[in-house]
């Protein structure tokens, strides 16, 4: 399906200081990006449509839950150092719930400290930014976007196609009634 | 006062505060992202950060004064005063806190007191500096002209 005009892509920002917050909104702005920028990691996972673990009773902490997402996403850039939800933290449970963990993570740091670094990058981080982050950084992020636009098109080619080839056939070959085959 | 002379005024100023250390190239970064859709972008940003600066030195000497100091929260607030610093390119109250961390990570209550005097005294001395550089930029802006810009 092919889109008349290309909307923006929209980023979430997430930093506890509102300074930052300020900047970082103002360097995506500047690069026509549209954002939503809040404080916490909290936050970013409601936003996101992330239920946290501690709400639901029944499900071990292992299962990821899936994100009911009400809003596009197709980036996060966090700040590491926060109250409560570190950037790390958040980068992990994105990447261990099953509809987000394709979108890209950006992680910016005030601190040079290379082991953050490589764990940050090494656990699904597609870039790491040390602050104060620059319009040079930010025209970083295009790529990491337009790669996974790329692949989220593929994904949804290898769906519509599945769809279509499926055929329910019961063990007397008959497609049974109260089945139905989906088209796109 | 002319226009063009306010401007090559506003302009030395401006050197005079990255020669003197006071700040840094991120300030440059902030004036970049300054345009006519958002013409009061650093004005804005600078706000932020005196009352930030102000609540954080509050909580500082709070933190500072009790019987027992909790390290940990003169870091977390010290390691905040770095951050938004930094971001504003507030190079010598920057540079006050990695010294405050350092002395913090040692549980150094001498050095840790003289370096929040240090710190204020530095935060008054910039806090004046933009100041007066927002009031001459603001000067020109009501007088028809643009805020001229450092190339760094």
């Amino acid at each position: 399906m092919g889109i008349a005009a290309e909307a923006p892509f929209h980023v979430l920002a997430v930093d506890d200081s509102l300074i930052d917050r300020m900047l970082i909104e103002r360097l995506l702005k500047t690069s026509s990006f549209h954002v939503t920028a809040v404080d916490s990691g909290s936050k970013a996972l409601k936003l996101l449509g992330l239920v946290e673990d501690e709400q639901i009773n029944e499900e071990p902490p292992s299962i990821a839950l899936e994100a009911h997402q009400d809003v596009e996403v197709n980036l996060i850039i966090t700040d590491y150092c926060m109250p409560e939800m570190t950037g790390y933290d958040l980068l992990r449970k994105i990447k261990e719930s099953r509809s987000l963990k394709d979108i890209p993570v950006v992680i910016m740091s005030s601190e040079n400290v290379p082991s953050r670094i490589n764990r940050c990058l090494e656990d699904g981080a597609d870039e790491f930014f040390l602050k104060p982050v620059q319009l040079s950084d930010v025209n970083k992020l295009r790529p990491h976007l337009l790669k996974s636009k790329v692949k989220d098109e593929e994904d949804q080619q290898i769906h519509d196609k599945g769809i279509n080839e499926t055929e329910v056939i019961a063990p007397d070959k008959t497609i049974p009634k109260n089945i139905v085959t989906k088209n796109g | 006062m002319e226009v063009d002379q306010m401007q090559r005024q506003c302009l030395d100023y401006t050197k005079s505060l990255f020669l003197e250390g006071f700040l840094d190239g991120q300030f440059v970064q902030l004036q970049q992202l300054q345009d006519e859709n958002n013409p009061d972008f650093v004005v804005e940003v600078v706000s932020l950060f005196f009352e930030d600066s102000e609540r954080l030195l509050n909580d500082l000497t709070f933190a500072l004064d009790q019987k027992s100091i909790d390290f940990k929260k003169v870091d977390a607030h010290v390691h905040q005063l770095k951050g938004s610093s930094s971001s504003i390119g507030a190079q010598r109250v920057k540079n006050c806190c990695i010294a405050f961390r350092n002395f913090c990570e040692e549980q150094n209550i001498d050095a840790c007191l003289s370096c929040l005097q240090q710190v204020k005294q530095e935060y008054c001395h910039v806090k004046n500096k933009l100041e007066t550089l927002i009031r001459l930029e603001q000067q020109i802006v009501a007088a028809g002209g643009s805020i001229p810009t450092m190339e760094f």
